[in-house]
């Protein structure tokens, strides 16, 4: 399998497709795991997953990447939705929804490099916050497509480490997404 | 302020009473003593069990023999796992439970505190929900959500973790705070969209049968099931628990489907046009394979849980709510269709087919289980262990009733038989509670015979006694050129002696020619329980047979002459 294959599947496997899922879930200890055993029970690999406060301090919002088999998630979703703990679980990706995802990126570069480097991330639209003596580091925001190709143009210089928080996402305009 | 305060554990016991629980199983230990203590003051009768697994099976046969919630008490740590069998069993089965652990102190938790054990943690994947208390002041809301879940919607155990410091402290209970529960859905009356398209796929079908499940037993749908089916004159196959929900003498009924289940109904289910699930899950055990699994037939599937809709078979039609309600709603609206045909061909398959064993020669566990069955009426409350005995009990006691047959079905627990005919007479003192159990599965709970001596229970223990683990060896002999390895009970005690030991009634029954009078003195002894060691024959298999993961089409009467291929289902 071909390295570009791998990236476009996800790294379980190319045949599946990547699904976004939005969680409102109940703010209490414990509900993480009763999510996770789901996905683990199905055999199901999670890419990425974010739990942050809602609104409503009494609750929280998951957003969840994962990837594998579209009639196991159907079946994944529904038990989900039987967890006493969650309001209520849905797969988000083919909805009409802003995402996002952050990443923080340090970049081997030499002092006679750091010219070039920084003027390319600042076409990338990259904030860079914090300067070593051979490293950069960057900070992008965007939807995930774009952190992937922006990372892919550093690789040239050697990237020493790469961090990601996950997608997040909300529905446009007035409706409520979770 | 006249508000009184009291202890968590008084409040908890409180609570209890208020749902209206008699009876509480369990054994104490240090970190529930507070619980134990406040017992004393309370009307509840306490059950001291020999081992936790035997009170959670006592709780799931008071549970099963009434459709009330029971309720396990426990200590922590080692007191707190043994309940997890017994969980697992109830989960399996949508049992309604109420498992009360105690935990060490607040301050200890997690620290690998003397008999701690992250008990919560442990039972997530096999409960309905769970909780572990660290303030006393949610105790009042938690207990009382903890019955609501367990009895509501599709019932299931729901296990409440009370550190030692929680239970002692002192609090003003409020007895009517709002339940926290913005997750928890209980599905409405059923969409009638669906319900007039099954009508209409009802009355189009020339060949259907209706599956009746343990979701039509819990929801109390038998009456409706029944009504439909004479309405529209539809035959009904059972599962193994939802016997019951239609009664097995009926003329329309084909008995238990599935792996060991009538050769009728499995011919029935091979050419049907539409099969429509009351309440039943379409497991393993009664498809067989998947893909071929009745693959012309129309499919409908009424469960009060989505999540098994389309879980192992695609249908055609489902309809989410509580069973009685839509099959009530489903015969107020369908027209019968043209069945006579197709119930005449039952028929003929009824006559040709029937289930047989010889009476003659040597004893058989079926001659055992049908002289049972004739001598108390069909009218006794009946417990199984798992495996052989479990199939030819399912087969020759013909269950007409609702909360009648008690087996662990989903889990295929060994041991829980005996401890859940204890709590099934406890629920039901007025009945004849047999349980038919396996040489096998009594050694694992038999403890608890103490228990059932103590309480002078008039239960009847019937051993199914080949001193095998007769399923295994079966499926050795089938699929494994009889190498057995593993499945020999050299060991057993005298089970008649044991009985004595315990101070309770033992019999022996050897000879065709003896079951009628001993199982008949067995049945008539009434002074505490009783046991009878029936001693069968050692190799007999059970019949008809689908190998696991196989098709209907594939089902065996009778011993095979030639070796056959190893089943690709699982056990």
């Amino acid at each position: 399998m071909s390295t570009a294959m791998q990236k476009a599947g996800g790294g379980v496997s190319a045949a599946f497709k990547k699904h976004t899922l939005s969680l409102y879930v109940a703010n209490k200890p414990g509900v993480l795991i009763r999510v996770a055993l789901v996905f683990a029970r199905r055999g199901y690999n999670v890419d990425s997953l974010v739990v942050s406060t809602s609104a409503d301090p009494d609750f929280s919002t998951m957003n969840i990447v994962a990837s594998g088999d579209e009639k196991v998630l159907d079946q994944i979703l529904k038990q989900l939705n039987k967890l006493v703990d969650v309001v209520h679980a849905s797969d988000r990706t083919n909805d009409d929804v802003i995402h996002r995802e952050l990443a923080l990126i340090k970049i081997h570069c030499e002092p006679d490099m750091r010219g070039e480097v920084l003027q390319l991330a600042k076409a990338l639209d990259c904030d860079t916050v914090d300067l070593g003596d051979s490293s950069v580091t960057i900070e992008i925001t965007g939807p995930t497509d774009k952190l992937d190709s922006v990372s892919r143009v550093f690789e040239r210089y050697g990237v020493l480490e790469m961090i990601r928080t996950g997608k997040v996402l909300i529905a446009r305009g007035e409706t409520i997404t979770a | 302020m006249t508000t009184t305060r009291k202890t968590a554990a008084q409040v908890i016991v409180d609570i209890i009473q208020q749902e209206g629980v008699e009876y509480i199983f369990g054994l104490p230990g240090g970190a529930a003593i507070p619980i134990f203590d406040a017992l004393v003051d309370s009307p509840i009768k306490l059950v001291l069990t020999r081992h936790e697994q035997g009170a959670t099976h006592m709780a799931d046969g008071y549970a099963r023999a009434t459709g009330k919630p029971a309720v396990v008490l426990v200590t922590s740590g080692p007191g707190a796992t043994n309940t997890i069998t017994g969980i697992l069993t109830a989960m399996m089965d949508s049992i309604p439970m109420v498992i009360i652990c105690g935990q060490t102190v607040t301050g200890s938790l997690g620290l690998d505190a003397f008999q701690e054990a992250d008990v919560s943690g442990i039972s997530y994947p096999v409960v309905k929900h769970s909780y572990l208390i660290k303030d006393a002041e949610d105790v009042p809301r938690v207990v009382r959500e903890a019955f609501y879940l367990s009895r509501t919607g599709r019932p299931g155990p729901v296990l409440i973790d009370v550190p030692k410091d929680v239970s002692s402290a002192l609090i003003e209970p409020d007895y009517n705070e709002e339940f926290h529960l913005p997750g928890y859905r209980i599905p409405g009356p059923g969409d009638p969209d669906a319900i007039e398209e099954a009508a209409r796929l009802l009355q189009k079908a020339r060949r259907p049968v209706i599956l009746s499940g343990h979701g039509a037993v819990i929801s109390g749908a038998d009456k409706a099931v029944r009504y439909l089916a004479e309405r529209l004159q539809i035959p009904v196959t059972n599962t193994l628990l939802g016997k019951g929900s239609f009664p097995e003498t009926h003329l329309l009924s084909l008995g238990m489907l599935g792996m060991h289940g009538t050769a009728y109904a499995n011919k029935a289910l091979v050419e049907c046009d539409l099969i429509m699930s009351v309440g039943s899950r379409w497991d393993d055990r009664i498809v067989g394979s998947y893909a071929t699994f009745c693959p012309d037939a129309v499919k409908i599937h009424i469960d009060i849980d989505p999540a098994e809709f389309g879980k192992t078979l695609q249908m055609d039609c489902v309809i989410e709510g509580d069973a009685k309600h839509v099959v009530e709603e489903l015969s107020a609206i369908s027209q019968p269709g043209d069945t006579a045909d197709w119930l005449k061909q039952i028929a003929r398959w009824k006559r040709d087919f029937p289930l047989k064993f010889r009476k003659s020669g040597k004893l058989r566990a079926e001659h055992a289980i049908d002289e049972v069955y004739r001598q108390t009426n069909g009218e006794a409350i009946v417990t199984t262990d798992v495996g052989q005995h479990q199939m030819w009990a399912a087969q020759y006691y013909l269950t007409d009733h609702r909360f009648q047959w008690i087996s662990s079905g989903g889990a295929g627990t060994m041991g829980f038989g005996m401890p859940a005919a204890i709590g099934a007479q406890f629920a039901r003192p007025d009945r004849t509670v047999v349980a038919i159990v396996g040489d096998g599965g009594f050694q694992m709970t038999l403890p608890e015979l103490a228990t059932a001596v103590v309480h002078k229970l008039p239960l009847k223990i019937i051993i199914i006694n080949n001193h095998y683990l007769g399923m295994v060896r079966q499926w050795q002999n089938l699929f494994y050129d009889n190498r057995l390895s593993g499945v020999e009970m050299q060991g057993n005690p005298n089970f008649v002696k044991l009985a004595e030991s315990y101070g309770m009634k033992g019999f022996r029954v050897r000879r065709s020619a003896d079951v009628k009078r001993i199982i008949g003195a067995a049945l008539a002894y009434s002074d505490g329980p009783c046991l009878v060691d029936v001693e069968v024959e050692k190799e007999d298999n059970v019949f008809p047979m689908i190998p696991a993961g196989a098709s209907l089409r594939d089902m065996i009467l009778e011993p095979p002459r030639k070796p056959m291929p190893k089943p690709v289902g699982s056990t």
